[in-house]
């Protein structure tokens, strides 16, 4: 099986995932007890049984619910998610779509930095197994697995944006003379922002990678081949990167893959906490004001996000191991 | 009674005594298991542990740091904030057992179902699960809580109802394997029913993994209450959890850092105390991971 029967394969199975995926959104909200409708209609005291009744059928909540379903993904592949229950009736997409690229940015740049440091980190880990460094590196992972990132977000406002001042705690940018400063000025202006956010959202990533770098690497330097690069009278970095890293990084571009839920979940703690306009600020005020269309949108595109995440890291494995695209080794 | 019966039975006894001597053998497994411990022991004597009633207003004493009358300070109203740690120990204790309850629960059926029954059941099962896991568990969540009471028993039970993925998956893998065994196959020419192998005889075997991801994840769902009440969608003030005291902690974080502080060094704690166990009943049953 070549490279390109592997993707198109690889491609024809996100068809039903796609279809289960809006299934559930749609589902979800719609078979929970109480009536989506706007908070307006639900608060207002003027609201007469009639008025109610013409509402629904303005959102077509009168149809049955495979009419209101099947009209709904219609929609979706138009990318027409509806309007905004919101006073400002904007379109879902809209509003989804000019929150986006925030909060990629933000996962992006974190996943770089769990990359960058974690590698490293699990590599000096599991070669010095048992050392000293080691040992700290493990205490600081169970640290990070247990600590609420709401939690070290707030130290860390308190202690660098307060008690040191040196850091922004809030937005995306300053709000006074942003305007009028250069374009670097402005990159630098947004990376003070930024520091903060992208660090609290990778922090699970960094103890997870960290762990499952040292374990892999672990697995490998026991292997022959790596006995046999030091029979050969190599140097002990050539091994190390050469030989065994490239082998113990395979299996963890699947987990890389599948932490990208976890990153975007994330993202409704960090941008609530430090008031940064993404799409997990989005969902958190449409909980808030049980906007339900925006609700069912947000989730649908997120979960979309994450399967298309799992695609480029099934595509990268495969692109990189052999093995996988000939079907020599199965998965389970 | 019979003498060989008695015999077993203590036999089993002095069984379970050294296990748990083995267990508690590895001080970070044995720490673990004080934290839980002292959890449960708290979370129970919440009102007698209590120096204030963790309720009570007090306006001469608002946003007291800590002192010789308050130890951990007082919040925003003159609450004494050790009294509400107490107290939000048991929501976190509930939680974490009722969530992790219901996720194993019906991971455990439909894992079972899957591995047991194989062919299209199991890839319908998995395709779910596939499905399932493609949503950011935290938003998915929060779609559903929109349209209920925000009461602790409703959080309870959705975060318990997008977390059994893991548990499904894990239970299948047990059952694959363990449906090929000879013992299986002796009690299905044996007669058995299917519900009897799945339930005597193969689950009892696939109970150790089980048990390690139930305990791992008690310290997953503490953590997904606590942000859930933070972001004002999981349990309701004025009932204290960590997760709402902490966020009394963000909007005085520049007059009152005690308030940011305690909360989330018992939820860190807690976890903590989980995740070590968990580790430690993993290593306990499997000892190949020893090393």
């Amino acid at each position: 099986m070549g490279f390109l029967t592997f993707l198109l394969k690889r491609l024809l199975g996100l068809v039903p995932t796609f279809f289960g995926i809006t299934l559930i959104s749609f589902f979800v909200m719609h078979l929970a007890p109480g009536e989506p409708m706007s908070l307006q209609a639900d608060f207002n005291p003027k609201m007469t049984p009639e008025m109610r009744q013409r509402l629904r059928a303005q959102y077509g909540l009168d149809k049955p619910l495979y009419v209101q379903y099947a009209k709904w993904v219609k929609g979706l592949l138009h990318l027409d998610l509806g309007r905004s229950f919101s006073p400002d009736r904007r379109k879902v997409w809209d509003k989804i779509k000019e929150r986006l690229p925030v909060t990629i940015l933000i996962n992006v740049l974190s996943m770089v930095l769990i990359l960058v440091v974690a590698i490293p980190l699990g590599v000096r880990a599991a070669v010095k197994q048992n050392s000293l460094f080691d040992q700290v590196t493990t205490v600081l992972v169970f640290l990070a697995y247990a600590a609420p990132a709401f939690w070290v977000a707030l130290l860390l406002m308190l202690f660098f944006g307060i008690e040191l001042n040196i850091l922004p705690v809030s937005g995306l940018h300053s709000l006074m003379g942003y305007e009028q400063m250069s374009f670097w000025q402005k990159v630098l202006d947004w990376a003070r922002h930024l520091v903060l956010p992208v660090f609290v959202s990778a922090i699970g990533g960094l103890a997870g990678f960290s762990r499952y770098t040292r374990s892999s690497m672990l697995e490998v330097l026991r292997q022959d081949y790596v006995t046999t690069a030091r029979a050969k009278g190599l140097p002990e970095r050539v091994v190390i990167y050469r030989h065994a890293l490239r082998n113990a990084l395979l299996p963890l571009i699947t987990i890389l893959g599948l932490s990208i839920p976890g990153l975007i979940g994330g993202s409704v703690i960090f941008e609530s906490i430090f008031a940064i306009p993404g799409v997990g600020q989005l969902m958190w005020s449409a909980v808030m004001a049980r906007d339900y269309p925006v609700l069912m949108g947000n989730l649908v595109i997120v979960a979309v996000l994450t399967l298309l995440g799992n695609l480029l890291a099934d595509i990268g494995y495969a692109a990189v191991d052999p093995r996988i695209r000939t079907g020599l080794q199965t998965e389970e | 009674m019979d003498r060989s019966l008695a015999l077993s039975q203590e036999g089993q006894g002095s069984r379970w005594i050294r296990g748990l001597k083995e267990l508690c053998s590895n001080p970070l497994t044995l720490s673990g298991l004080i934290v839980v411990g002292l959890l449960v022991f708290t979370a129970i004597f919440a009102p007698a542990l209590a120096p204030y009633d963790p309720q009570k207003i007090d306006t001469f004493h608002i946003l007291e740091p800590p002192s010789a009358a308050h130890w951990l300070g007082t919040d925003g109203l003159g609450r004494d904030c050790l009294s509400r740690l107490l107290f939000g120990a048991r929501i976190s204790l509930l939680v974490g057992f009722v969530a992790v309850g219901i996720a194993t629960g019906v991971g455990t059926v439909l894992g079972a179902i899957a591995g047991y029954y194989g062919r299209w059941v199991d890839g319908l099962i998995m395709r779910f699960v596939d499905i399932m896991l493609c949503f950011p568990t935290i938003f998915l969540i929060m779609a559903v809580i929109a349209f209920l009471e925000p009461s602790i028993w409703n959080i309870m039970i959705v975060i318990g109802l997008t977390g059994w993925m893991g548990v499904a998956r894990l239970v299948r893998a047990e059952f694959l394997s363990l449906k090929k065994r000879d013992f299986v196959l002796a009690a299905r020419i044996s007669g058995a029913s299917d519900m009897e192998i799945v339930f005597k005889e193969i689950l009892p075997n696939a109970i150790a993994p089980i048990l390690v991801s139930a305990t791992l994840g008690v310290g997953g769902a503490i953590l997904t209450e606590s942000a859930l009440s933070f972001l004002g969608i999981g349990v309701q003030p004025p009932t204290p959890s960590w997760g709402n005291m902490l966020t009394e902690g963000k909007d005085n974080l520049e007059i009152a850092w005690w308030l940011s502080v305690f909360p989330g060094l018992a939820i860190l704690i807690t976890v903590l105390g989980y995740n070590l166990l968990g580790e430690g009943l993993r290593d306990f049953f499997d000892p190949r991971k020893k090393r």
